[in-house]
Formats: C-alpha cells, structure tokens, sequence
C-alpha cells in the first residue's frame, strides 16, 4: 500500500505559543468592545426612531394637541391660534425633515421641550433619572446579598431543606410589588417605625422601595442560581477540593458559587430593565420622585417629547447594563470568549 | 531499575523483623446509603491493612463499591451515607469519632486523593496554580512560600514550563498536564497515604505510564497508596496487593502476583480473562458464550482476490484552528479493507482516527483524496447520490445513548434502520427485527424498553443490532467499547468476532486502546498527528514495531504477568 506522506511537516496539535496569548486577547476584546459600541448605537437608533414615528401616528392634530396641553382645555382651535404653534415646534415641515431634526437633536443631547412643563426634556429626566437608576440599582444588589445568602445556605443540604429553600424561591418570584411594596410599608414604616413613610432621597427613605424591588428579584435569579449550583455542587472538582481539606462552606463560596451565578449575571442585565418599569409602581406607593411618576404622567397628558426621552435613555441604560453583563461574564468565566 | 528492586527488597526485608504498624487499618466497614427511609448497603465487610510503602489496589466493575470504599476512609462517602465499622483508623488514630475538623486536618496533609480526569477534577474556572496553592493554604502554608512552593510541586511531577502552567486553566493543558497538576494538588502537603481513584482512566496509554510512573516514583519514597481501578493492567503494575470487589464486598484479596496468577475466585478469573491482548487473539473472552444466532454456520471464507470493501486513498483533512492557523487533521491516509476482515486504527487522542472514521462514512468531505466503497466512488460525491448507497456502510459509536433518540423505545430505532422494503411490510419487519435481536443476543422484551432504560452493555447490542439492520458490507466501530466495564467488554468483543465470521461483515475498528485493537484487529494501521506511521498485521505492527512511536506505545501497554494461560 502506498503511504503518501507529505513533505511539510505536519502541523502538531498544542498548546499556541505562550507569548502570543495576552496581546491577541487584548486585541480580541478591544475589536469586542468596538463591535459592541456599534450594535449600541444602532439599538438606541432603533428605539429613538419606534418611539419617534409612534408618535406620528397617534390621533388628532398635534398642533391643538399641544395647545390643549398647555391650556389644559379640550376645545376645537382657529388656525390663528395654532400657528405660532406650527412654527414653534416646525410642524409645517415634512415628516422626513421632522425625523432629521429629531435625530441631530438626539446626537447633540437636545430631546426638544415638554409641552406641559415648558422646560427642556433633559432637565426633567436628568432630576428624575438619577432617583430611578439608584433605586435600580441598590434593589439589584440587595437582591444579589439576599440570593447568594440563600441559596448558599440552603442548596444542596438533602431534600427538606432543599424543598423550603426553592419553595421560597418560587414565593418570592412570585409577590406583586404593589402588594409586597404596602405590606413593606405598614409594617415597617407605619407600625414599627424603622423607616420613614414618606420616601425623600435620603438613605433611610431607599430602604423599604429598594426590597420591594429586591425580593421578587431575588427569588427569581435563586431559581436560575440555585439548578446550576446544585449541579456545581456535585462536580469531581468540589471532591477534590474537599479532598484537600477545603471545609464545606469554602468549597461553596470559593469554588461553586463562582460556576453557579453565571446564569444571575445574565439576569441582572435584563433585572435593571426589569426594576426601571417595576420602579413606577414602588415611586408611587412610597411617594419617590422618579422617571416612573414622570413617565406616567407624560404618556396619559400626551406629552410627547418626555415619553421619547425616557423611552431613549431607558434604552441606553439597558444597553450599558448588558455591556456590564458580558465584561462581568467574561471575568468570572475566563474560557468564554465572545465574539 | 535493579537498584530499585534492590531497595524494596530491602525494605521488605526491614518489614519481615518488626512488622510496622499499618497507616490505614480497616475492619469489618459497611457503608450504606439512606434511601427513603431505609438504609441501602452498598459496601459490607471490607478488611484492608496499609503499611508503609505499600500499595494495595481495589479492583471492580462499575458500583462494585470501590469508590464509596475508598472515600468512606477521609471520611467524604456523601450525603446520607451510613458508615459503620469494627475498626477504622488512620495512623493509629480511631477515625470514626473524628468530628469535621478534624477531618478537615488530615486531608490533604496525611491523605491525598486523586480523582480521574481532571478536566473535572480540577475547577475549569481557576488557574491550576491557584488549585495547587489552595491546598497549601489550607495547611497554613504562608502566602509569601506558596507560589514558589506550587512551582516546585509541578517540577516535581514533571511539567515543563511550570511558570507559564500554573497560569493556564485545565481546559488550556493537555490530559497528561492536567493529571500532572491534579496530583500535584493532591501531593502537595507530602501526605504519606495517597488514595487514587481511577486516576489513569480516560487518559492514552502514553500519558497513563506517565502517571503511574509518578506514583510509582512516591511509593519508592515511601508513600502508600490505595488504587482503585477497574483496570486489572494498570493495578499489575503498581500494586503490591489486591483486593477484587463485587456488589460491595471483597471477593478475594492477596499479593498481586498470587491473585493475578492464581485466581482463586470465578469472578476474579473471569476479569482477568475478560482482558484482550495479543495474546487472546481468535479466544473467547467471556465464559457467557454469545448469542447461538450470531455464531450462524461459519465464515464465508475471504478470498484474498476479493476486491476491497472499503479503499481509501491519499485522505487529507484540514482545519482552521479559532487563532486562524490551519492543522491537517488527516493528512494523506490510505487504506484497504478485505471482506471480512478487520482492519484496526489505533492513536492517541488527537490524531486524526476518529476524523479519517468520518472521512470513511461519508460524514465529512476530504480535502483531497477519495473514498471507494465496492469498488464504486463514495466520496467527494454529492450526499444524494450517496445516499442510496448508504446502507452499505454502519456506524457504532462510544457512545450510544446520545447517538439514540431518547424517546425512541429499541423497537423503533431497530426499525428505523432497516431498508425501506422490510420496513413496509409488517411481517417481515417484524420477523427482521426478532432476527436482530437474536443475533446480538437480547430478550424481545427490551422492544418497549427506552435507551435511558437499558444497561450500557444492552444500549451497546442495541447499537450493533442496528447497525446490522441494513446488512451493510462495512461497520465502522469508533471506540466502540471503551465505555465499557472489562467483563461486558469481552462479551461485546465476543459478539462481534462471531457476528463477523458468520456474516463476512468487515470492520474499521478504531480505538485507543492496544489490547482491544490487538484482540480483535487483522491489520492495524498506527496513526499519529494525521499520519499513519505503521501499518501491518497485527502480529508485526505489535510483536516488532519498526516505528520509534509504535515501539513507545507499545512499551506503554502495561503487562499483566498472568499465567501463560489463564483459565
């Protein structure tokens, strides 16, 4: 038989040269962060542009819409009365040049006035957001201390204890957070008087809002935590650090919690979204300033320019957090590569 | 080496006069499991005696008891577990009052254990460094001796670079590194007792000297060691004595050389003849006789002017590797393969036999080169004119159960294979599927039965059963029984040597392992990096291999210094 062997040597299968590994991963994730601005932009784009054409097809002539806004009467109007708001706000123009205008606005950060309030738009969200995006994310921590807690205490420890740990989980995934958000408030702020009733910003008024948010949270990613943990749990690799003499609560903390939050992660990307809308029930029980209070009132008032601003910036926050969660994804699981 | 042997005769000598006290001493264990309220026994009686430097192996088939044996003695048998006995005790310690602290202390210091594989035995997340220094940390090494402490642990167990891999995760290291590094985390201490549990399994058999050679190199130093293996050969080589456990109790135990030579046991005679080599060739392995129907009238003799079945010529497999740089996977292979024959292609992992199996299915395309099948292009040749053809050429893989639909019961799979006319008609499918079942050698019963139901033995037939059903020309078997236990193995093996002589059937048979490719195999190609190096018959390429890489492999196979004939 003949046997063909080539004359180049046959590339060996191994390990890639050693030196040649840190640069082309910083290279790698250098093109991944530039891939993941673009995918960025064009998400913003597309949410700034829904937002900006479903307002062109709401009823009504937004001429007298505006000015009914701003008189708070509903009442036909003469053509004298509305032009001084077709110029003001280029209502004359076509469409497509609307579209333009509304986009270089949104380049230069200008996301036009509030038609009721008479400011500019970035005013009123900048007072509002910040409450938000705070509220957000101290409910997404509290709710990470209060799922890593326990499930750490109470996955994989036999059936009983197993059954009550994921039957809490499902509870708490499960409280509205209209119903959780008053009994919150009657118990600790009207009967035990531990936290003020009334929100105010400060860091006792965050509290009773902020586990509102957390608890159905929590209970959700300890469902998604507690399967991965347990299967972690019974890994070789958690025999063999026993193995060596680790203690059962450090193999937990050190080496399986690692390996079973990575589905959390993945969550807590989507929870920000999540507790940005959840925030508009929680700022009204416990009377918050926030972009819920603002939202609300903009969308049932018609007031326009605010509902595309909060529908962008919410859009922006959603793709910074998702950025976060894939960095955070890659740190904690460094075999993941992106791409 | 005589410098070596001279030295544990020495010691033995030492031993005769003031016997040491043994490291490990175990009396009457029994461990069970608490299931539903009652208590299942999973181990009962086991008696076993350490001293120092001595190595006693525990051999057995899968949930013979063997590992829940030897993890009862560090005290991690698992949850639910009832461990009960007359005497258990660790340096003379009484073990059984130990609270988990104090277990806490002696692993890792006074035990160490080595799992197999350690892609999952060491964490897949961290550096192997940081598994190593883990276990110094444990022990209240100091922060500031730790680093260098795990640089000289994995000189020591011979890895190469030891700065760059204590940097790299176990998916980044080859199987023999890992191996390397997990010892080194189980050794780091320097434990005097070291437990391991099936540590060469999964890995080649160049690789599996490696390891056992590094225990080898501990015991000599004075350590002892528990093996647990379901390998008889790997034991032969380190153990001093043996234990061969079944359902849970120990069957027969005492020197190596005694137990292997003379076994005393059925069980114990059966393992060891269940063993293939070289020297079992054309011998049953089994004592249960395969099924009467497989064994038919006898072989239709293959003539040496048959024209090949299968042919092969100049294959060539590239891939691109993700950093953009091309290996050849399989790099100018040909072959022919004889009606009737067997044609055995052996490698480590990573060289290119399961990728030229593909190639020879049709399941990918070469680059270059072509496949025939009688006589007529198989391959480069557009997957529909193939296709009617296919029959000609079946598949068992390691693996069955994923390669079975798993809502699918026996009968269905069995039916689905077989050629559309027997499939229309209902009392020839039903006659042909009867046939099948016989001819591999299992109950009608298992018709109803779902894959995840059957037992790897049962899941195995099924898949010949199968693979029969077209009644193909060829049947490729990539690793087809190295899943098994070493007792079903020998029946399969048996299955198939019978299958092939009453049906003239030929088989590309692939797999790592020597002693199986030299039982079973006619010729043998010998493939390494994408090329054969060798080739021949089975009695050249294994009795006189001219190749420096064959010769290396088959210096690797561990000998089993059995009567010249067993049984």
């Amino acid at each position: 038989m003949t046997r063909t062997s080539s004359s180049d040597a046959p590339v060996v299968a191994g390990a890639p040269a050693p030196a040649a590994a840190r640069p082309s991963r910083l290279r790698s994730a250098g093109r991944l962060l530039a891939g993941r601005v673009v995918s960025a932009v064009v998400v913003l784009w597309g949410a700034a542009t829904v937002a900006f054409f479903a307002q062109q097809l709401l009823p009504g002539d937004r001429a007298t819409v505006i000015l009914n806004i701003r008189t708070g009467r509903a009442q036909r109007r003469t053509p004298e009365e509305l032009e001084p708001i077709i110029a003001q706000f280029g209502l004359d123009r076509s469409v497509l040049q609307q579209y333009l205008d509304f986009l270089r606005g949104l380049v230069v950060g200008d996301f036009g006035t509030s038609y009721q309030q008479f400011r500019p738009v970035t005013a009123i969200l900048g007072e509002q957001l910040a409450a938000t995006v705070t509220l957000s994310l101290v409910a997404i921590a509290i709710s990470w201390v209060l799922m890593v807690v326990w499930v750490t205490l109470t996955a994989g420890r036999g059936p009983r204890v197993g059954a009550v740990g994921s039957g809490v989980d499902v509870v708490a995934a499960g409280l509205p957070h209209y119903w959780l958000g008053i009994i919150l408030l009657l118990v600790f702020a009207l009967g035990l008087r531990w936290f003020p009733v009334m929100g105010g910003t400060g860091p006792a008024g965050i509290v009773l809002p902020a586990l509102t948010l957390a608890i159905p949270l929590a209970g959700f990613m300890a469902q998604a935590t507690r399967t991965e943990f347990e299967r972690a749990l019974e890994q070789p690799f958690v025999v063999s650090a026993r193995m060596r003499g680790m203690g059962d609560t450090a193999v937990r903390l050190r080496h399986v919690l690692r390996h079973a939050v990575l589905p959390a992660v993945t969550l807590s990307g989507w929870a920000l979204g999540a507790t940005l809308s959840g925030a508009v029930v929680v700022e009204s029980i416990f009377s918050r300033p926030g972009i819920g209070s603002v939202l609300v009132t903009a969308v049932n008032s018609q007031d326009l320019p605010v509902v595309v601003g909060v529908v962008t910036l919410v859009a922006v926050v959603y793709v910074v957090a998702n950025l976060a969660v894939d960095i955070a994804y890659t740190l904690i699981d460094p075999r993941v590569r992106l791409s | 080496m005589t410098a070596i042997d001279t030295a544990v005769r020495f010691e033995r000598a030492e031993r005769r006069d003031v016997p040491p006290a043994p490291r490990l001493r175990v009396r009457g264990l029994d461990v069970g499991f608490r299931v539903d309220g009652a208590v299942r026994r999973i181990v009962s009686g086991v008696d076993l005696d350490l001293a120092p430097g001595e190595c006693v192996a525990i051999v057995g088939e899968s949930g013979s008891g063997k590992s829940v044996t030897a993890r009862s003695l560090v005290g991690l048998t698992g949850r639910g577990a009832v461990v009960e006995a007359e005497e258990l005790s660790l340096h003379g310690r009484d073990v059984r009052r130990f609270r988990s602290r104090d277990w806490r202390r002696v692993r890792g210091r006074e035990v160490g254990f080595v799992l197999q594989d350690a892609l999952v035995s060491l964490d897949p997340l961290r550096p192997v460094g940081a598994e190593i220094a883990e276990a110094l940390r444990l022990h209240g090494v100091p922060r500031g001796e730790r680093r260098a402490r795990v640089l000289e642990l994995l000189a020591a167990v011979g890895v190469p670079l030891p700065e760059l891999r204590a940097r790299q995760r176990p998916g980044a290291l080859s199987g023999g590194l890992r191996q390397r590094a997990l010892l080194a985390s189980a050794i780091a201490l320097d434990p005097d007792v070291i437990i391991a549990d099936e540590p060469t399994t999964a890995l080649d058999v160049t690789v599996q000297a490696q390891v056992l050679s590094l225990l080898e190199e501990r015991k000599r130093r004075g350590a002892s060691i528990v093996l647990i293996s379901h390998d008889l050969s790997v034991v032969a080589r380190l153990a001093d004595r043996i234990l061969v456990m079944r359902s849970g109790s120990v069957v027969e135990q005492g020197p190596s050389t005694d137990v292997l030579r003379n076994p005393v046991h059925d069980y114990t005679r059966a393992l060891i003849a269940a063993v293939p080599s070289a020297a079992t060739r054309g011998r049953a392995l089994s004592p249960v006789a395969p099924p009467a129907a497989a064994l038919g009238s006898s072989r239709p003799a293959p003539a040496a002017a048959d024209a090949p079945v299968l042919r092969a010529r100049g294959l060539v497999k590239r891939f691109v590797r993700p950093d953009g740089t091309e290996t050849r996977a399989v790099d100018g292979v040909s072959f022919d393969l004889a009606p009737g024959e067997t044609l055995g292609i052996v490698g480590e992992s990573g060289s290119g036999k399961s990728t030229t199996a593909k190639l020879a299915l049709g399941l990918e395309e070469p680059d270059a080169g072509t496949v025939e099948v009688l006589g007529e292009p198989w391959s480069p040749l557009p997957e529909s004119r193939r296709r009617e053809r296919r029959r000609l050429i079946s598949v068992v893989d390691q693996d069955p159960l994923s390669s079975f639909d798993p809502r699918w019961n026996v009968e269905r799979i069995l039916v689905d294979a077989l050629p559309e006319a027997e499939r229309r008609d209902a009392a020839r499918r039903r006659a042909r599927v009867r046939e099948l079942l016989e001819l591999v050698g299992l109950p009608e019963a298992v018709l109803a039965r779902f894959p995840l139901r059957l037992s790897g033995g049962q899941r195995q037939r099924v898949a010949i059963a199968r693979a029969l059903a077209p009644r193909p020309s060829v049947i490729v078997l990539d690793e087809a029984v190295s899943a098994l236990d070493v007792t079903i193995q020998a029946q399969i093996l048996d299955l198939l040597t019978a299958l092939q002589r009453s049906s003239g059937v030929a088989y590309l048979f692939i797999s790592h392992d020597l002693g199986v490719i030299s039982h079973l195999s006619d010729r043998v190609l010998v493939m390494k990096d994408g090329v054969v190096v060798e080739e021949g018959t089975a009695e050249s390429v294994f009795e006189r291999p001219a190749h420096p890489y064959t010769r290396e492999l088959v210096a690797s196979i561990p000998d089993l210094p059995l009567a010249a004939s067993a049984s």
